[in-house]
């Protein structure tokens, strides 16, 4: 792992997502930002993927649960090359490609369409099971939202997975701590996290910074590792990570920045890429 | 009547599943813990390793049969019609109707006939819900014969179908040479000049009878057999209203939304033409024999014939 690589890559993709979102005057900035190391790691380091052949047979999957958070992949895929970075512009116009949530029929590399809480995972799930059932070496990843595990149907999906033993399958949960309504202790708890998902058969691991490149790294190197259950990362992240006005506030779920917060978002993260580029 | 031969549609969604599962390896079955109801019990005897049983949870049911179907597989995701295209409506539209996926959905226990169970597992809302999504196909066979015929079809189609079957034993009414099923494709039974009937799955047989009934009266009616609900057989619809001038809709699910307001739909657009719709009045059902509340509930042949009486 190059980690300097992955943290220049990171960079270009914040302000994708803040580009993103500010051109369409409308998505959700908050949780993409608190996944955008999660979503580099993956498309970058973990992922055997091909970005001139979207759709090839034996490649990972990859399942955006946590639909609404499709800049942070919609960034992800532009920067690894699937289409333009510029189009990311396009996102949420009328007549574009880039839908507001992920649009498998429309857009190159999205595996799954999403947007619906909870139901992502099943979809993985399934494509987990199609592995085994094919015997094919491919492995399966999707992304939750600390709030979406509050619907019914992400623990239907995790007991047959568990039930399985889906060694193939890793489910992330993006635990920023914030949903719409609140603080998600404050709205409706789902915590502890971890051994919920420990009690339905899955290995956890639980990483303290997930928006670091080396705890990033050990977590899917051990999910890899493990052998007869599917793996949980429970990794705490920063909601709005990498803009300053951003961070940990619950304003930015799901608003867009205007012209002057846009170039204040810019203009920290254009610092933030020529202090890497000093290294 | 006793020596008509009776196999209720859900038998014959299990036959033809083992049947096809011989021939497609793709083909693969879900259930929700019904595999003994919805009749899938001989695919899993046969294919084991291709019969998913997914537990008591329908939405993750259809979740995984999308996620199946993304990555190759044929999956005919089976469980009764209410928990089908009720409780998983949302499932079936976001991650099966949406991205189109190559899903098919084995809806067995659909309408009153469901029986004694009551109320709660009696669906009569299901062509209603399904109509509403892009790209549904729906089926709703009227026979043993027309069942597995659309079994098949459905695996042929690319893109999700619901399929609709019943509980209750209905007798075979299409086995003649020159029967063929094509998806969108109504079948004419009977010629008639004075009314067409319009009807489709156990209602057909129902129909049939109706129509001799009334032929005794000296009305001749034109019995079709819709068993395509979506896409809707526009051009048969509209020929039948054309020769007829008259149209009844006979169906087992609510009067709102199914095969009579599809039909309404293509007239009142195309040829505004009198329209009766027989079905489940806007009402729950409730429990008892599947026999006497199709009686009950007006859909025998009795209660067709009494209805189209009082209409011409």
């Amino acid at each position: 792992m190059d980690e300097l690589k992955l943290k220049k890559a990171v960079n270009e993709i914040r302000k994708g997502i803040v580009t993103a979102v500010y051109s369409a005057k409308a998505g959700h900035p908050g949780g993409s930002l608190s996944a955008a190391e999660l979503f580099t790691y993956l498309y970058f380091e973990e992922l055997n993927i091909d970005p001139r052949n979207p759709k090839k047979a034996d490649r990972d999957r990859f399942v955006l649960s946590k639909g609404h958070t499709a800049p942070g992949l919609y960034a992800t895929l532009a920067n690894r090359g699937y289409f333009p970075v510029e189009d990311l512009k396009l996102l949420r116009h009328t007549n574009s490609y880039l839908q507001g949530h992920p649009d498998m029929k429309h857009i190159p590399g999205v595996d799954m369409s999403s947007g619906s809480l909870g139901q992502g995972i099943s979809a993985a799930v399934g494509m987990a099971l199609c592995a085994k059932m094919d015997k094919a070496n491919y492995r399966v990843y999707t992304l939750l939202g600390d709030g979406e595990i509050q619907e019914g149907q992400v623990w239907e999906a995790a007991m047959f997975a568990g039930h399985r033993k889906l060694d193939n399958l890793v489910v992330i949960v993006d635990n920023n701590g914030l949903q719409i309504d609140g603080k998600i202790e404050d709205v409706c708890s789902p915590y502890p996290i971890d051994s919920k998902f420990a009690a339905f058969n899955f290995h956890v691991i639980n990483v303290s910074d997930g928006n670091d490149f080396i705890q990033l790294n050990a977590a899917f190197k051990e999910a890899k590792e493990t052998k007869g259950k599917p793996s949980a990362i429970i990794m705490k992240t920063v909601k709005g990570k990498g803009i300053s006005y951003m961070e940990n506030n619950i304003e930015w779920h799901g608003k867009a920045p205007n012209d002057k917060e846009y170039a204040i978002a810019i203009e920290e993260l254009e610092k933030a890429g020529e202090a890497l580029c000093q290294k | 009547m006793s020596e008509v031969k009776k196999i209720a549609t859900r038998e014959s969604y299990g036959n033809a599943l083992a049947e096809l599962g011989k021939k497609y390896k793709d083909l693969v079955v879900l259930d929700a813990d019904l595999a003994g109801a919805t009749k899938t019990g001989t695919f899993l005897k046969e294919f084991p390793d291709r019969h998913i049983d997914c537990g008591i949870a329908e939405c993750n049911m259809m979740g995984i049969a999308a996620g199946l179907a993304a990555t190759g597989k044929v999956p005919f995701a089976s469980t009764f019609a209410m928990f089908a295209s009720g409780r998983a409506y949302e499932q079936i539209r976001n991650s099966i109707g949406y991205p189109h996926l190559n899903v098919k959905i084995g809806a067995t226990h659909a309408g009153i006939s469901v029986g004694e169970d009551g109320a709660t597992h009696q669906c009569n809302e299901d062509l209603a819900l399904m109509r509403t999504i892009p790209g549904m196909v729906i089926l709703n066979p009227a026979d043993d014969i027309e069942a597995k015929a659309a079994v098949e079809a459905a695996y042929l189609h690319k893109g999700p179908v619901y399929l609709r079957f019943g509980r209750l034993a209905v007798p075979i009414i299409n086995d003649n040479p020159d029967y063929k099923f094509k998806i969108g494709k109504g079948i004419i039974l009977r010629e008639g000049n004075d009314i067409t009937i319009a009807a489709t799955g156990l209602c057909v047989w129902e129909a049939i009878k109706a129509a001799e009934m009334l032929e005794k009266d000296g009305i001749n009616a034109r019995v079709v057999n819709i068993h395509t609900i979506k896409p809707i057989d526009k051009e048969l619809i509209i020929e039948s209203a054309k020769k007829t001038g008259k149209i009844v809709a006979v169906e087992e699910h609510s009067i709102i939304g199914g095969l009579g307001s599809a039909i309404a739909e293509v007239l009142a657009e195309d040829l505004p033409t009198p329209i009766l719709r027989i079905g489940i009045e806007d009402v729950f059902g409730e429990s008892g024999p599947a026999i006497e509340l199709i009686a009950k509930y007006g859909l025998d042949a009795d209660g067709i014939y009494k209805k189209i009486k009082k209409f011409m």
